[in-house]
């Protein structure tokens, strides 16, 4: 389960060093925007090697690539797929063609390294409108494709509108990604607070995407991890109360009853299923993926 | 009756400076004291030779002295703190007899008990009158408190006092009272104020720096210390200031009353004091500007001296219930080294470390596993300037040990879900991100430079380095 992502620039050993002591669920090493074209094949040695022999722990590890339009992509993933990343985020994707070609190539470097099928799996980063309007067949269209991100800066620059801080503008796109993605069965992760100074602001930022179903958010500054993890994490009271579900879920089976009730309150598969999500999300927050 | 006299070089004249002799000097002006250089200039021209001085602290600023040892006009040097300009000269074995490194408390306390022995103290003054009385919290080059210029004044044989703002007799809220001074030179400039501020005086953004922080803050509070009537001192770099920037709010949150902040102080100190966090701060030096207005307006804001703040016989230091430090290296046994850097050059110093470990009831080392390529934690450091038995913690990115002679400490810090690891495992972490650093070359035949402890008993020594 992933709340935070964040971005760690692919040029940047001192940062990426200190990758996992962020507090991020999930760290995305860039290889793209955050990298000029002099420097994408030094930037990629360097996480290759980051994957090879760093070792960081407690935190899932994203290698954002370039895009399909460019040279660079299919070099980057010969350098990195046979180190096992957990998952390649593949940005300005329009459509389930982008996505099927990136999947077919990581498939033969896997399969020449002898690795299982599927091992690297996709995150697509949606930014444009037609990526935004392909969303649903985008989520649905392979196995390796585990969740979508929304990238509001290039996206409203092709919807050729002004981001704002309030966001009215990505309102449309925000939920569309997420019915989408809900859709399919993948999770969905909220476009970045720019604002790096602006704690206050990210709160509520946050706070609103949660509220539109997102699963978590993208942070470009270490600073708004601590914010993305408290508003994403369930709260105490949540985690309590689902304990007692599933308790009294389990009671009624023992006891051979259909209907069960909590505080007056009729338990029934929806209410079961949310408390089974908040137990899994806590079991997530308190555990991690070791990378030796 | 009035001590004005016409130049430093009339001044020293009078006090009837020798070769051979001892001269003070204090570092309220920090990287931008004037006074140091203006009177050893004067030495030189007066062809005064073989001179020691014994400054509280050198900086950058200062480096014209290395010229001077190099003609002879300066033969030892005595400090609690050298910059690395001056260090790498020192280091580099620039003068025959070691300089002599003491703490801000020991430095005090030799004096007082005559093994420091000050022949001349020349006292850059901010403010004073004809007659001698003088404080910092006042004038174009105000520096607030004056607190390690006391020993000074109380022990020389003469005292000199160089001031850019004379005022008529008396100065109100002097600092030092005329008893102690024998003549006044009136200069067109003491220093350059805005050279106070370091560089360090700023809260990290880094969030290496921040995670620390964090980690220290939380160290702090599972110690059980912070309750009403806490206090606490801080050193100026980026972390440990960004450490008590959260160390306040959980103070704010909680309502708690502290008793006293402490140290060089530095604006985020003055705003705990004007928010309540503390009945007062105590003020050896002031750390930015901020403090300096601070201590000029507020009764709270107190002046002490270098004595009272970290002397070897009772002093505020061991009032302290939390400290937090800097180190460039710690190893096994908890030995910290503030005095060189990876090469071994001298580059820093005890100032208030040493004494503030010492006292402090939790002393908290905080620093990054790993600075640019090699790791913080050695078999043995460098040089030691504070003994491990004095330090309890040492916090870094990834993990916390605790010093193993405090068990009940390290079982209140695991018992509230921080990440307590043994040092050797730290080591054991750094080392397999930096591999294991080739041990630096030094001259095991030539020491540069002595570390007195704060009972005045050396605890460790400076070897030159090899430069070619």
């Amino acid at each position: 389960m992933r709340r935070s992502m964040l971005f760690i620039p692919g040029n940047t050993p001192s940062l990426i060093v200190n990758g996992d002591i962020l507090g991020a669920d999930s760290i995305i090493l860039d290889l793209e925007d955050a990298v000029s074209p002099a420097e994408k094949d030094s930037a990629r040695i360097l996480v290759r090697n980051t994957l090879k022999h760093l070792g960081l722990k407690g935190c899932e590890i994203v290698i954002r690539i370039n895009p399909v339009d460019t040279d660079f992509w299919y070099k980057d993933l010969d350098e990195i797929v046979p180190h096992k990343p957990d998952a390649i985020m593949l940005p300005k994707v329009n459509g389930p063609e982008d996505v099927k070609k990136v999947s077919e190539y990581i498939a033969g470097i896997e399969e020449k390294c002898g690795m299982e099928k599927n091992t690297v799996k996709i995150i697509t980063l949606i930014e444009t409108t037609m990526g935004v309007e392909n969303a649903f067949h985008i989520a649905g269209c392979d196995e390796r494709v585990i969740a979508m991100f929304l990238g509001a800066e290039d996206l409203t620059a092709d919807l050729r509108c002004v981001r704002t801080k309030e966001g009215a503008e990505i309102l449309y796109c925000r939920q569309r990604l997420v019915t989408a993605a809900r859709a399919c069965g993948v999770d969905v992760y909220d476009t970045p607070f720019t604002d790096v100074e602006d704690i206050e602001g990210l709160y509520k930022d946050a706070r609103f995407a949660k509220a539109l179903g997102f699963t978590g958010k993208v942070s470009i500054s270490p600073r708004h991890v601590e914010g993305i993890n408290e508003v994403f994490s369930p709260t105490k009271a949540e985690i309590e109360y689902a304990h007692e579900v599933l308790d009294i879920i389990e009671e009624a089976k023992r006891m051979g009853r259909g209907v069960v009730s909590l505080r007056g309150k009729m338990i029934d598969a929806p209410i079961v299923n949310r408390a089974k999500q908040v137990i899994e999300m806590e079991k997530a927050i308190y555990g991690g993926t070791d990378h030796e | 009756m009035s001590k004005l006299i016409g130049s430093i070089r009339e001044a020293i004249e009078a006090c009837g400076l020798k070769d051979g002799m001892t001269i003070s000097f204090h570092h309220h002006m920090r990287n931008g004291d004037y006074v140091l250089n203006m009177v050893l200039d004067e030495i030189a021209k007066m062809g005064i030779k073989n001179i020691t001085v014994n400054a509280s602290s050198v900086f950058d600023t200062h480096a014209p002295i290395i010229d001077h040892i190099k003609n002879g006009v300066v033969t030892g040097l005595e400090c609690n703190y050298m910059g690395a300009k001056v260090g790498k000269a020192i280091s580099e074995g620039v003068m025959e007899n070691p300089v002599i490194f003491r703490s801000h408390g020991g430095r005090p306390s030799d004096m007082e008990k005559g093994t420091s022995h000050i022949d001349v103290a020349f006292v850059a003054a901010p403010t004073a009158d004809n007659r001698g009385n003088m404080t910092g919290k006042y004038g174009k080059s105000a520096c607030g408190s004056m607190g390690y210029a006391f020993a000074d004044a109380y022990n020389a044989d003469k005292v000199v006092c160089i001031t850019d703002n004379l005022v008529e007799y008396p100065v109100v809220g002097f600092s030092i009272p005329e008893v102690y001074v024998d003549h006044v030179v009136v200069v067109d400039k003491i220093g350059e104020p805005s050279g106070i501020v370091s560089g360090t005086t700023k809260i990290t953004k880094d969030p290496v720096g921040l995670k620390m922080a964090q980690y220290a803050a939380k160290v702090v509070k599972a110690s059980g210390l912070l309750k009403d009537g806490f206090s606490f001192q801080t050193g100026a770099g980026g972390a440990t200031l960004a450490a008590a920037k959260y160390i306040k709010e959980m103070m704010l949150e909680d309502n708690i009353k502290g008793s006293f902040g402490m140290g060089g102080i530095t604006k985020y100190m003055v705003e705990m004091l004007n928010e309540g966090c503390f009945k007062a701060l105590i003020d050896v030096q002031c750390f930015d500007l901020d403090a300096v207005e601070s201590i000029k307006n507020n009764p709270n804001h107190m002046e002490v001296s270098a004595s009272q703040y970290a002397g070897v016989n009772g002093s505020a230091v061991n009032s302290l219930d939390v400290v937090l430090l800097g180190a460039t290296q710690v190893d096994l046994d908890f030995n910290v080294n503030v005095h060189t850097d990876s090469n071994g050059y001298i580059m820093g110093g005890s100032g208030g470390h040493a004494d503030t470990a010492a006292g402090s009831k939790l002393a908290i080392i905080i620093a990054p596993l790993v600075r640019a390529r090699l790791p913080l934690i050695v078999d043995r450091v460098t040089c030691i300037t504070t003994p491990g038995h004095t330090v309890d913690v040492v916090v870094t990115q990834r993990g916390i040990a605790v010093n193993p002679n405090r068990p009940e400490l390290k079982e209140k810090l695991v018992k509230a879900g921080l990440p307590v690891v043994e040092i050797d495992e730290l080591k054991a972490i750094a080392e397999k991100i930096t591999g294991v650093p080739k041990p630096i070359k030094l001259d095991e035949s030539k020491v540069v430079a002595k570390v007195l402890y704060r009972d005045g008993t050396v605890i460790d020594t400076i070897k030159k380095v090899v430069t070619e």
